[in-house]
Protein backbone atom coordinates (compact mmCIF):
# COMPACT_ATOMS: atom_id res chain seq x y z
CA UNK A 1 0.00 0.00 0.00
CA UNK A 2 1.47 3.31 -1.03
CA UNK A 3 -1.13 5.80 0.21
CA UNK A 4 0.34 8.20 2.76
CA UNK A 5 -1.05 8.55 6.24
CA UNK A 6 -3.43 11.52 6.18
CA UNK A 7 -4.74 11.44 9.75
CA UNK A 8 -4.12 14.80 11.39
CA UNK A 9 -2.55 14.77 14.85
CA UNK A 10 -4.31 17.20 17.17
CA UNK A 11 -3.53 18.03 20.76
CA UNK A 12 -6.70 16.45 22.11
CA UNK A 13 -5.24 16.17 25.59
CA UNK A 14 -5.28 19.96 25.94
CA UNK A 15 -9.09 19.97 25.83
CA UNK A 16 -9.82 17.02 28.07
CA UNK A 17 -10.01 16.92 31.87
CA UNK A 18 -7.19 14.94 33.44
CA UNK A 19 -7.09 13.60 36.98
CA UNK A 20 -5.03 15.25 39.68
CA UNK A 21 -2.22 13.37 41.41
CA UNK A 22 -4.50 12.75 44.41
CA UNK A 23 -7.26 11.28 42.24
CA UNK A 24 -4.77 8.97 40.55
CA UNK A 25 -3.28 7.91 43.87
CA UNK A 26 -6.71 7.10 45.31
CA UNK A 27 -7.48 4.88 42.32
CA UNK A 28 -4.92 2.34 43.51
CA UNK A 29 -4.81 3.18 47.25
CA UNK A 30 -5.82 -0.15 48.73
CA UNK A 31 -7.72 0.96 51.90
CA UNK A 32 -9.83 3.40 49.85
CA UNK A 33 -10.36 0.83 47.12
CA UNK A 34 -11.59 -1.74 49.65
CA UNK A 35 -14.30 0.75 50.59
CA UNK A 36 -15.10 1.39 46.92
CA UNK A 37 -15.19 -2.38 46.27
CA UNK A 38 -17.99 -2.70 48.81
CA UNK A 39 -19.83 0.40 47.55
CA UNK A 40 -19.67 -0.59 43.85
CA UNK A 41 -20.83 -4.13 44.61
CA UNK A 42 -23.77 -2.80 46.62
CA UNK A 43 -24.72 -0.42 43.81
CA UNK A 44 -24.60 -3.25 41.29
CA UNK A 45 -26.72 -5.51 43.49
CA UNK A 46 -29.23 -2.70 43.87
CA UNK A 47 -29.36 -2.39 40.09
CA UNK A 48 -30.02 -6.14 39.77
CA UNK A 49 -32.76 -5.92 42.37
CA UNK A 50 -34.42 -3.03 40.54
CA UNK A 51 -34.30 -4.93 37.25
CA UNK A 52 -36.16 -7.81 38.83
CA UNK A 53 -38.81 -5.62 40.42
CA UNK A 54 -39.81 -3.27 37.60
CA UNK B 1 -42.57 -35.09 27.31
CA UNK B 2 -41.43 -31.86 25.65
CA UNK B 3 -38.25 -31.08 23.80
CA UNK B 4 -36.73 -27.60 23.93
CA UNK B 5 -33.98 -26.88 21.41
CA UNK B 6 -31.61 -24.01 22.03
CA UNK B 7 -29.52 -22.76 19.14
CA UNK B 8 -26.27 -21.39 20.51
CA UNK B 9 -24.21 -21.97 23.66
CA UNK B 10 -23.07 -18.43 24.36
CA UNK B 11 -24.13 -16.37 27.37
CA UNK B 12 -27.85 -16.29 26.45
CA UNK B 13 -28.15 -19.85 25.13
CA UNK B 14 -26.10 -21.50 27.86
CA UNK B 15 -27.96 -19.58 30.59
CA UNK B 16 -31.31 -20.59 29.09
CA UNK B 17 -30.25 -24.25 28.77
CA UNK B 18 -28.89 -24.40 32.33
CA UNK B 19 -32.02 -22.98 33.95
CA UNK B 20 -34.33 -24.94 31.68
CA UNK B 21 -32.64 -28.19 32.70
CA UNK B 22 -32.96 -27.18 36.36
CA UNK B 23 -36.65 -26.29 36.08
CA UNK B 24 -37.98 -28.96 33.70
CA UNK B 25 -38.72 -32.54 34.71
CA UNK B 26 -36.44 -35.44 33.79
CA UNK B 27 -39.00 -36.51 31.18
CA UNK B 28 -38.48 -33.29 29.24
CA UNK B 29 -35.49 -32.90 26.97
CA UNK B 30 -33.21 -29.89 26.64
CA UNK B 31 -30.99 -29.92 23.55
CA UNK B 32 -28.29 -27.38 22.72
CA UNK B 33 -26.99 -26.92 19.17
CA UNK B 34 -23.68 -25.09 18.89
CA UNK B 35 -21.06 -25.24 16.14
CA UNK B 36 -18.35 -24.78 18.77
CA UNK B 37 -17.10 -27.58 21.01
CA UNK B 38 -16.07 -25.04 23.66
CA UNK B 39 -17.87 -22.53 25.84
CA UNK B 40 -16.09 -19.17 25.65
CA UNK B 41 -16.41 -16.53 28.36
CA UNK B 42 -16.06 -13.77 25.79
CA UNK B 43 -15.63 -10.75 28.15
CA UNK B 44 -12.20 -12.12 29.18
CA UNK B 45 -10.99 -12.49 25.59
CA UNK B 46 -9.45 -9.03 25.84
CA UNK B 47 -6.98 -10.46 28.37
CA UNK B 48 -6.16 -13.28 25.96
CA UNK B 49 -5.61 -10.61 23.32
CA UNK B 50 -2.90 -8.88 25.35
CA UNK B 51 -1.26 -12.16 26.36
CA UNK B 52 -2.31 -12.21 30.03
CA UNK B 53 -4.51 -15.29 29.64
CA UNK B 54 -4.55 -18.27 27.32
CA UNK B 55 -7.60 -19.59 25.44
CA UNK B 56 -7.75 -22.41 28.03
CA UNK B 57 -8.35 -19.80 30.76
CA UNK B 58 -11.54 -18.55 29.08
CA UNK B 59 -13.02 -21.76 27.65
CA UNK B 60 -14.10 -25.25 28.65
CA UNK B 61 -15.54 -28.20 26.67
CA UNK B 62 -19.32 -28.27 26.49
CA UNK B 63 -19.94 -31.97 25.74
CA UNK B 64 -18.83 -33.48 29.08
CA UNK B 65 -20.62 -30.75 31.05
CA UNK B 66 -23.87 -31.24 29.18
CA UNK B 67 -23.58 -35.02 29.48
CA UNK B 68 -23.22 -34.74 33.27
CA UNK B 69 -26.26 -32.48 33.47
CA UNK B 70 -28.51 -34.44 31.07
CA UNK B 71 -28.51 -31.78 28.38
CA UNK B 72 -28.33 -33.17 24.83
CA UNK B 73 -25.49 -31.54 22.93
CA UNK B 74 -25.33 -31.38 19.16
CA UNK B 75 -22.11 -29.89 17.86
CA UNK B 76 -23.63 -28.47 14.73
CA UNK B 77 -24.79 -25.28 13.07
CA UNK B 78 -28.45 -24.57 12.43
CA UNK B 79 -29.37 -24.02 8.79
CA UNK B 80 -33.15 -24.03 8.41
CA UNK B 81 -36.18 -23.56 10.61
CA UNK B 82 -39.35 -25.43 9.69
CA UNK B 83 -41.82 -24.07 12.27
CA UNK B 84 -44.81 -25.73 10.54
CA UNK B 85 -43.10 -29.07 9.98
CA UNK B 86 -43.81 -30.89 6.71
CA UNK B 87 -46.95 -31.71 4.79
CA UNK B 88 -48.52 -34.59 6.69
CA UNK B 89 -46.27 -34.10 9.71
CA UNK B 90 -46.78 -30.74 11.40
CA UNK B 91 -44.12 -31.25 14.08
CA UNK B 92 -41.70 -28.30 13.86
CA UNK B 93 -38.05 -29.07 13.30
CA UNK B 94 -34.72 -27.41 12.64
CA UNK B 95 -32.19 -28.66 10.11
CA UNK B 96 -28.69 -28.79 11.56
CA UNK B 97 -25.33 -29.57 10.01
CA UNK B 98 -22.67 -31.31 12.07
CA UNK B 99 -19.37 -29.55 12.75
CA UNK B 100 -17.87 -32.53 14.59
CA UNK B 101 -14.69 -33.73 12.91
CA UNK B 102 -16.04 -37.31 12.70
CA UNK B 103 -19.35 -36.34 11.07
CA UNK B 104 -18.57 -33.01 9.44
CA UNK B 105 -21.35 -31.85 7.10
CA UNK B 106 -23.92 -34.49 8.08
CA UNK B 107 -27.46 -33.08 8.21
CA UNK B 108 -30.09 -33.93 10.80
CA UNK B 109 -33.69 -32.82 11.34
CA UNK B 110 -34.12 -32.00 15.02
CA UNK B 111 -37.73 -31.78 16.18
CA UNK B 112 -38.74 -29.32 18.86
CA UNK B 113 -41.73 -28.24 20.92
CA UNK B 114 -40.08 -24.93 21.76
CA UNK B 115 -37.01 -23.36 20.22
CA UNK B 116 -34.78 -20.53 21.41
CA UNK B 117 -32.62 -18.82 18.83
CA UNK B 118 -29.54 -17.70 20.78
CA UNK B 119 -27.00 -18.10 18.00
CA UNK B 120 -25.31 -14.79 18.70
CA UNK B 121 -24.00 -12.86 15.72
CA UNK B 122 -22.21 -13.63 12.52
CA UNK B 123 -18.93 -11.71 12.71
CA UNK B 124 -19.40 -9.84 9.48
CA UNK B 125 -15.77 -9.09 8.59
CA UNK B 126 -16.81 -9.22 4.92
CA UNK B 127 -18.63 -5.89 5.29
CA UNK B 128 -15.28 -4.07 5.08
CA UNK B 129 -12.76 -5.28 2.49
CA UNK B 130 -9.56 -6.44 4.18
CA UNK B 131 -11.03 -6.42 7.70
CA UNK B 132 -10.32 -9.27 10.09
CA UNK B 133 -7.82 -12.02 10.81
CA UNK B 134 -8.18 -13.38 7.27
CA UNK B 135 -7.50 -9.89 5.99
CA UNK B 136 -5.15 -7.32 7.43
CA UNK B 137 -6.44 -6.56 10.94
CA UNK B 138 -6.88 -8.49 14.17
CA UNK B 139 -9.82 -9.27 16.44
CA UNK B 140 -10.62 -10.44 19.97
CA UNK B 141 -14.14 -11.70 19.16
CA UNK B 142 -13.23 -15.37 19.70
CA UNK B 143 -10.56 -16.98 21.84
CA UNK B 144 -8.62 -18.09 18.76
CA UNK B 145 -8.73 -14.59 17.27
CA UNK B 146 -7.55 -13.19 20.60
CA UNK B 147 -4.69 -15.70 20.85
CA UNK B 148 -3.50 -14.73 17.37
CA UNK B 149 -3.75 -11.05 18.35
CA UNK B 150 -1.55 -11.71 21.41
CA UNK B 151 0.98 -13.55 19.28
CA UNK B 152 1.23 -10.61 16.87
CA UNK B 153 1.45 -8.19 19.79
CA UNK B 154 4.34 -10.18 21.29
CA UNK B 155 6.21 -10.09 17.99
CA UNK B 156 5.77 -6.33 17.74
CA UNK B 157 6.78 -5.71 21.36
CA UNK B 158 9.91 -7.76 20.66
CA UNK B 159 10.77 -5.39 17.82
CA UNK B 160 9.95 -2.39 19.99
CA UNK B 161 12.35 -3.57 22.69
CA UNK B 162 15.02 -3.40 20.01
CA UNK B 163 14.18 0.27 19.45
CA UNK B 164 11.46 0.35 16.78
CA UNK B 165 8.48 2.68 17.12
CA UNK B 166 5.01 1.29 16.41
CA UNK B 167 1.56 2.64 15.62
CA UNK B 168 -1.45 0.86 17.10
CA UNK B 169 -5.01 1.28 15.85
CA UNK B 170 -7.91 -0.07 17.93
CA UNK B 171 -11.65 0.34 17.49
CA UNK B 172 -14.47 -0.47 15.11
CA UNK B 173 -13.92 -1.71 11.56
CA UNK B 174 -17.20 -0.43 10.11
CA UNK B 175 -19.63 2.42 10.68
CA UNK B 176 -22.41 0.06 11.80
CA UNK B 177 -20.44 -1.79 14.48
CA UNK B 178 -21.58 -2.47 18.02
CA UNK B 179 -19.52 -3.63 21.04
CA UNK B 180 -17.46 -0.43 21.23
CA UNK B 181 -17.05 -1.27 24.93
CA UNK B 182 -14.98 -4.37 24.12
CA UNK B 183 -12.67 -2.39 21.84
CA UNK B 184 -12.42 0.29 24.55
CA UNK B 185 -11.31 -2.34 27.05
CA UNK B 186 -8.78 -3.66 24.60
CA UNK B 187 -7.19 -0.27 23.90
CA UNK B 188 -6.75 0.63 27.58
CA UNK B 189 -5.43 -2.85 28.39
CA UNK B 190 -3.05 -2.60 25.45
CA UNK B 191 -1.76 0.74 26.73
CA UNK B 192 -1.33 -0.73 30.22
CA UNK B 193 0.52 -3.78 28.85
CA UNK B 194 2.88 -1.71 26.72
CA UNK B 195 3.68 0.35 29.81
CA UNK B 196 4.22 -2.81 31.87
CA UNK B 197 6.54 -4.22 29.22
CA UNK B 198 8.58 -0.99 29.15
CA UNK B 199 7.88 0.04 25.54
CA UNK B 200 5.10 2.59 25.99
CA UNK B 201 7.35 5.47 24.95
CA UNK B 202 7.78 3.84 21.53
CA UNK B 203 4.05 3.39 20.90
CA UNK B 204 1.52 5.70 19.27
CA UNK B 205 -1.89 4.39 20.27
CA UNK B 206 -4.99 5.49 18.39
CA UNK B 207 -8.66 4.81 18.90
CA UNK B 208 -10.97 4.90 15.88
CA UNK B 209 -14.70 4.36 16.21
CA UNK B 210 -18.11 4.98 14.73
CA UNK B 211 -19.25 6.79 17.89
CA UNK B 212 -20.42 10.38 17.47
CA UNK B 213 -18.61 11.19 20.69
CA UNK B 214 -16.25 9.14 22.82
CA UNK B 215 -18.11 7.16 25.47
CA UNK B 216 -21.19 6.61 23.31
CA UNK B 217 -20.76 2.80 23.44
CA UNK B 218 -23.78 2.35 21.14
CA UNK B 219 -26.07 3.54 23.94
CA UNK B 220 -26.09 7.22 23.08
CA UNK B 221 -23.62 7.69 25.94
CA UNK B 222 -24.74 8.16 29.50
CA UNK B 223 -24.72 10.89 32.12
CA UNK B 224 -22.97 10.64 35.45
CA UNK B 225 -23.09 12.72 38.61
CA UNK B 226 -19.52 13.68 39.46
CA UNK B 227 -17.95 16.47 41.47
CA UNK B 228 -21.13 18.54 41.60
CA UNK B 229 -21.82 18.21 37.88
CA UNK B 230 -23.86 15.96 35.67
CA UNK B 231 -21.31 15.08 33.01
CA UNK B 232 -21.66 13.05 29.82
CA UNK B 233 -19.60 9.88 29.40
CA UNK B 234 -17.69 11.71 26.67
CA UNK B 235 -15.87 13.62 29.43
CA UNK B 236 -15.19 10.43 31.41
CA UNK B 237 -13.74 8.67 28.36
CA UNK B 238 -11.79 11.64 26.98
CA UNK B 239 -10.21 12.05 30.39
CA UNK B 240 -9.17 8.40 30.46
CA UNK B 241 -7.68 8.59 26.98
CA UNK B 242 -5.95 11.91 27.60
CA UNK B 243 -4.42 10.62 30.83
CA UNK B 244 -3.04 7.58 29.01
CA UNK B 245 -1.91 9.44 25.90
CA UNK B 246 -4.33 7.66 23.57
CA UNK B 247 -5.36 9.70 20.51
CA UNK B 248 -8.86 9.34 19.15
CA UNK B 249 -10.76 9.50 15.87
CA UNK B 250 -14.56 9.39 16.14
CA UNK B 251 -17.51 9.52 13.71
CA UNK B 252 -15.54 7.21 11.40
CA UNK B 253 -16.48 4.43 9.02
CA UNK B 254 -13.61 2.18 7.92
CA UNK B 255 -14.01 1.60 4.18
CA UNK B 256 -11.08 -0.73 3.57
CA UNK B 257 -8.10 -2.24 5.32
CA UNK B 258 -4.91 -2.87 3.35
CA UNK B 259 -1.68 -4.25 4.74
CA UNK B 260 -0.61 -1.69 7.37
CA UNK B 261 -3.17 0.89 6.16
CA UNK B 262 -6.77 1.66 7.08
CA UNK B 263 -8.91 3.81 4.80
CA UNK B 264 -11.74 5.60 6.56
CA UNK B 265 -14.38 8.21 6.00
CA UNK B 266 -15.71 10.59 8.63
CA UNK B 267 -19.13 12.12 9.15
CA UNK B 268 -18.00 15.44 7.65
CA UNK B 269 -17.16 13.66 4.38
CA UNK B 270 -13.37 13.62 4.77
CA UNK B 271 -11.61 10.53 3.45
CA UNK B 272 -8.42 9.69 5.24
CA UNK B 273 -5.86 6.96 5.73
CA UNK B 274 -4.12 5.66 8.81
CA UNK B 275 -0.81 3.77 8.66
CA UNK B 276 -0.47 1.13 11.37
CA UNK B 277 1.80 -1.62 12.55
CA UNK B 278 -0.96 -3.33 14.55
CA UNK B 279 -4.72 -2.95 14.13
CA UNK B 280 -7.41 -4.56 16.27
CA UNK B 281 -10.72 -3.58 14.68
CA UNK B 282 -14.02 -5.20 15.59
CA UNK B 283 -16.40 -6.29 12.81
CA UNK B 284 -20.08 -5.35 12.49
CA UNK B 285 -22.56 -8.05 13.44
CA UNK B 286 -25.39 -9.61 11.47
CA UNK B 287 -27.66 -12.58 12.01
CA UNK B 288 -26.12 -15.99 11.29
CA UNK B 289 -28.20 -16.44 8.13
CA UNK B 290 -30.85 -18.92 9.30
CA UNK B 291 -33.62 -19.51 6.77
CA UNK B 292 -37.24 -20.39 7.56
CA UNK B 293 -39.67 -22.45 5.48
CA UNK B 294 -43.37 -23.23 5.69
CA UNK B 295 -44.99 -26.65 5.43
CA UNK B 296 -44.92 -26.59 1.63
CA UNK B 297 -41.26 -25.61 1.62
CA UNK B 298 -41.84 -21.97 0.65
CA UNK B 299 -39.32 -19.50 2.03
CA UNK B 300 -40.82 -17.53 4.95
CA UNK B 301 -37.54 -16.10 6.22
CA UNK B 302 -38.89 -12.54 6.07
CA UNK B 303 -41.78 -13.52 8.40
CA UNK B 304 -39.37 -14.72 11.05
CA UNK B 305 -36.27 -12.60 10.57
CA UNK B 306 -35.41 -8.96 9.88
CA UNK B 307 -33.38 -8.23 6.72
CA UNK B 308 -30.20 -8.07 8.86
CA UNK B 309 -30.73 -11.71 9.85
CA UNK B 310 -31.74 -11.10 13.46
CA UNK B 311 -34.96 -12.73 14.64
CA UNK B 312 -38.14 -10.71 15.06
CA UNK B 313 -39.44 -10.66 18.61
CA UNK B 314 -42.45 -9.00 20.25
CA UNK B 315 -41.12 -5.56 19.36
CA UNK B 316 -42.61 -2.75 17.29
CA UNK B 317 -40.57 -2.71 14.09
CA UNK B 318 -42.63 -0.02 12.33
CA UNK B 319 -40.08 2.29 10.66
CA UNK B 320 -40.10 5.75 12.23
CA UNK B 321 -37.72 8.71 12.50
CA UNK B 322 -35.20 8.22 15.30
CA UNK B 323 -36.80 10.90 17.48
CA UNK B 324 -40.16 9.11 17.42
CA UNK B 325 -38.97 5.81 18.86
CA UNK B 326 -40.26 4.80 22.25
CA UNK B 327 -38.88 2.45 24.91
CA UNK B 328 -42.19 0.58 24.60
CA UNK B 329 -41.06 -0.56 21.15
CA UNK B 330 -38.51 -2.90 22.72
CA UNK B 331 -39.37 -6.59 23.10
CA UNK B 332 -40.47 -7.87 26.51
CA UNK B 333 -40.98 -11.63 26.15
CA UNK B 334 -38.85 -12.32 23.01
CA UNK B 335 -41.59 -14.54 21.59
CA UNK B 336 -41.73 -14.62 17.80
CA UNK B 337 -44.82 -12.81 16.49
CA UNK B 338 -45.07 -15.49 13.78
CA UNK B 339 -44.79 -18.67 15.87
CA UNK B 340 -45.59 -18.80 19.60
CA UNK B 341 -43.15 -21.65 20.31
CA UNK B 342 -40.22 -19.71 18.84
CA UNK B 343 -38.15 -17.33 20.96
CA UNK B 344 -34.89 -15.43 20.60
CA UNK B 345 -32.36 -14.31 23.21
CA UNK B 346 -29.16 -12.31 23.38
CA UNK B 347 -27.67 -10.80 20.25
CA UNK B 348 -29.90 -13.00 18.04
CA UNK B 349 -33.05 -10.93 18.63
CA UNK B 350 -33.66 -7.99 16.32
CA UNK B 351 -33.61 -4.66 18.16
CA UNK B 352 -36.41 -2.36 16.95
CA UNK B 353 -34.16 0.67 16.64
CA UNK B 354 -30.80 2.12 17.46
CA UNK B 355 -30.19 3.62 20.90
CA UNK B 356 -27.43 5.86 19.58
CA UNK B 357 -28.63 8.23 16.87
CA UNK B 358 -27.75 6.83 13.43
CA UNK B 359 -26.08 9.22 10.99
CA UNK B 360 -24.63 9.07 7.48
CA UNK B 361 -21.63 10.55 5.75
CA UNK B 362 -22.26 12.67 2.63
CA UNK B 363 -21.47 9.54 0.59
CA UNK B 364 -24.10 7.57 2.49
CA UNK B 365 -21.80 5.47 4.68
CA UNK B 366 -23.26 4.64 8.09
CA UNK B 367 -22.01 6.28 11.26
CA UNK B 368 -24.50 4.29 13.25
CA UNK B 369 -23.42 2.36 16.34
CA UNK B 370 -25.74 -0.62 16.80
CA UNK B 371 -27.29 -1.27 20.23
CA UNK B 372 -25.25 -3.48 22.55
CA UNK B 373 -27.06 -6.53 23.97
CA UNK B 374 -24.26 -8.69 25.28
CA UNK B 375 -23.30 -9.89 28.75
CA UNK B 376 -25.72 -9.08 31.52
CA UNK B 377 -28.77 -8.32 29.31
CA UNK B 378 -28.13 -11.50 27.29
CA UNK B 379 -28.09 -13.68 30.40
CA UNK B 380 -31.14 -11.95 31.90
CA UNK B 381 -33.09 -12.39 28.67
CA UNK B 382 -32.00 -16.06 28.39
CA UNK B 383 -33.23 -16.78 31.91
CA UNK B 384 -36.57 -14.98 31.42
CA UNK B 385 -37.23 -16.83 28.16
CA UNK B 386 -36.37 -20.15 29.84
CA UNK B 387 -38.84 -19.43 32.66
CA UNK B 388 -41.60 -18.49 30.21
CA UNK B 389 -41.11 -21.69 28.20
CA UNK B 390 -41.09 -23.85 31.32
CA UNK B 391 -44.37 -22.22 32.37
CA UNK B 392 -45.85 -22.68 28.89
CA UNK B 393 -44.90 -26.37 28.96
CA UNK B 394 -46.74 -26.44 32.29
CA UNK B 395 -49.86 -25.02 30.67
CA UNK B 396 -49.46 -21.22 30.62
CA UNK B 397 -51.02 -19.89 27.39
CA UNK B 398 -48.56 -17.03 26.94
CA UNK B 399 -45.04 -16.12 28.11
CA UNK B 400 -45.00 -15.39 31.82
CA UNK B 401 -41.71 -13.51 32.18
CA UNK B 402 -40.43 -10.27 30.72
CA UNK B 403 -36.95 -8.79 30.34
CA UNK B 404 -37.24 -5.54 28.42
CA UNK B 405 -33.99 -3.66 27.93
CA UNK B 406 -36.06 -0.51 28.48
CA UNK B 407 -36.78 -1.66 32.04
CA UNK B 408 -33.50 -3.35 32.81
CA UNK B 409 -30.25 -1.88 34.04
CA UNK B 410 -26.81 -3.14 33.15
CA UNK B 411 -23.51 -3.21 34.96
CA UNK B 412 -20.31 -3.18 32.96
CA UNK B 413 -16.84 -3.45 34.37
CA UNK B 414 -14.38 -2.39 31.68
CA UNK B 415 -10.85 -3.44 32.48
CA UNK B 416 -8.27 -0.69 32.28
CA UNK B 417 -5.22 -2.80 33.09
CA UNK B 418 -4.89 -6.17 34.76
CA UNK B 419 -2.75 -6.17 37.88
CA UNK B 420 -3.85 -7.07 41.39
CA UNK B 421 -2.32 -3.90 42.91
CA UNK B 422 -1.78 -1.40 40.08
CA UNK B 423 -4.58 -2.40 37.70
CA UNK B 424 -7.80 -0.45 37.29
CA UNK B 425 -11.20 -0.86 35.70
CA UNK B 426 -14.09 1.45 34.93
CA UNK B 427 -17.17 0.23 36.79
CA UNK B 428 -20.23 1.54 35.03
CA UNK B 429 -23.92 0.99 35.60
CA UNK B 430 -26.84 2.32 33.60
CA UNK B 431 -30.54 2.23 34.33
CA UNK B 432 -32.34 1.57 32.09
CA UNK B 433 -30.24 0.41 29.13
CA UNK B 434 -32.67 1.88 26.60
CA UNK B 435 -33.24 5.52 27.60
CA UNK B 436 -36.78 6.34 28.69
CA UNK B 437 -37.36 10.07 28.23
CA UNK B 438 -40.99 9.76 29.34
CA UNK B 439 -39.93 8.52 32.75
CA UNK B 440 -36.60 10.37 33.02
CA UNK B 441 -37.19 13.47 30.86
CA UNK B 442 -33.83 15.13 31.31
CA UNK B 443 -31.30 12.40 30.54
CA UNK B 444 -33.44 9.35 29.70
CA UNK B 445 -31.94 7.42 32.58
CA UNK B 446 -32.10 7.44 36.35
CA UNK B 447 -29.01 9.31 37.57
CA UNK B 448 -29.26 7.40 40.86
CA UNK B 449 -28.81 4.10 39.04
CA UNK B 450 -26.22 5.35 36.58
CA UNK B 451 -22.66 5.81 37.74
CA UNK B 452 -19.08 5.33 36.62
CA UNK B 453 -15.85 5.11 38.55
CA UNK B 454 -12.27 4.13 37.74
CA UNK B 455 -10.13 2.30 40.24
CA UNK B 456 -8.45 -0.85 41.49
CA UNK B 457 -11.72 -2.00 43.07
CA UNK B 458 -13.11 -2.30 39.54
CA UNK B 459 -10.27 -4.62 38.60
CA UNK B 460 -10.95 -6.79 41.61
CA UNK B 461 -14.62 -6.94 40.62
CA UNK B 462 -13.66 -7.79 37.04
CA UNK B 463 -11.50 -10.69 38.28
CA UNK B 464 -14.26 -11.80 40.62
CA UNK B 465 -16.74 -11.77 37.73
CA UNK B 466 -14.35 -13.74 35.52
CA UNK B 467 -14.07 -16.55 38.06
CA UNK B 468 -17.69 -16.38 39.28
CA UNK B 469 -19.20 -16.52 35.79
CA UNK B 470 -16.92 -19.35 34.66
CA UNK B 471 -17.87 -21.20 37.87
CA UNK B 472 -21.52 -20.56 37.13
CA UNK B 473 -21.21 -21.59 33.48
CA UNK B 474 -19.62 -24.87 34.56
CA UNK B 475 -22.73 -25.51 36.67
CA UNK B 476 -20.74 -26.13 39.83
CA UNK B 477 -22.55 -26.41 43.18
CA UNK B 478 -24.73 -23.37 43.88
CA UNK B 479 -24.24 -21.98 40.33
CA UNK B 480 -27.86 -20.83 40.14
CA UNK B 481 -27.38 -18.53 43.15
CA UNK B 482 -24.89 -16.34 41.26
CA UNK B 483 -26.85 -13.49 39.70
CA UNK B 484 -26.78 -12.82 35.98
Amino acid sequence: MTAPDTTPVEDQRAYAPVPTALTKRLRTFVPWQLVRFAVINLRMLRLLWRGHHQ
Amino acid sequence: MSRVVILGAGVAGHTAASFMRRWLTARDEVAVVSPNALYNWIPSNIWVGVGLMTPADVTFPLAPLYERHRIVFKQARALELHPEGRVGDPAPFVVIESTRPDSQGAHEDLRYDFLINATGPKLNFGATPGLGPEGHSLSVCTETHAAETARRLNELVERMTRGERARFLVGTGHGACTCEGAAFEYVVNLEFELRRRGVRDRADIWWLSNEYELGDFGMGGLHLQQGGFVTPSKIFTESLFAERGIHWITRAHVRQVDPHMAHYETLDGAERTFAFDFAMLLPPFSGVGLKAFDQQGADITTRVFQPNGFMKADADYTPRPFADWSPKDWPRTYQSPAFPNLFSAGIAFAPPHAISQPRQTPKGSPIAPAPPRTGMPSATIGKAVARSIVDMIGGAPTPTHEASMAKMGAACVASGGADMWTGTAASITVFPIVPDFERYPEYGRDLGGTFGEIGLAGHWIKMLLHHAFLYKAQLKPGWHLIPE
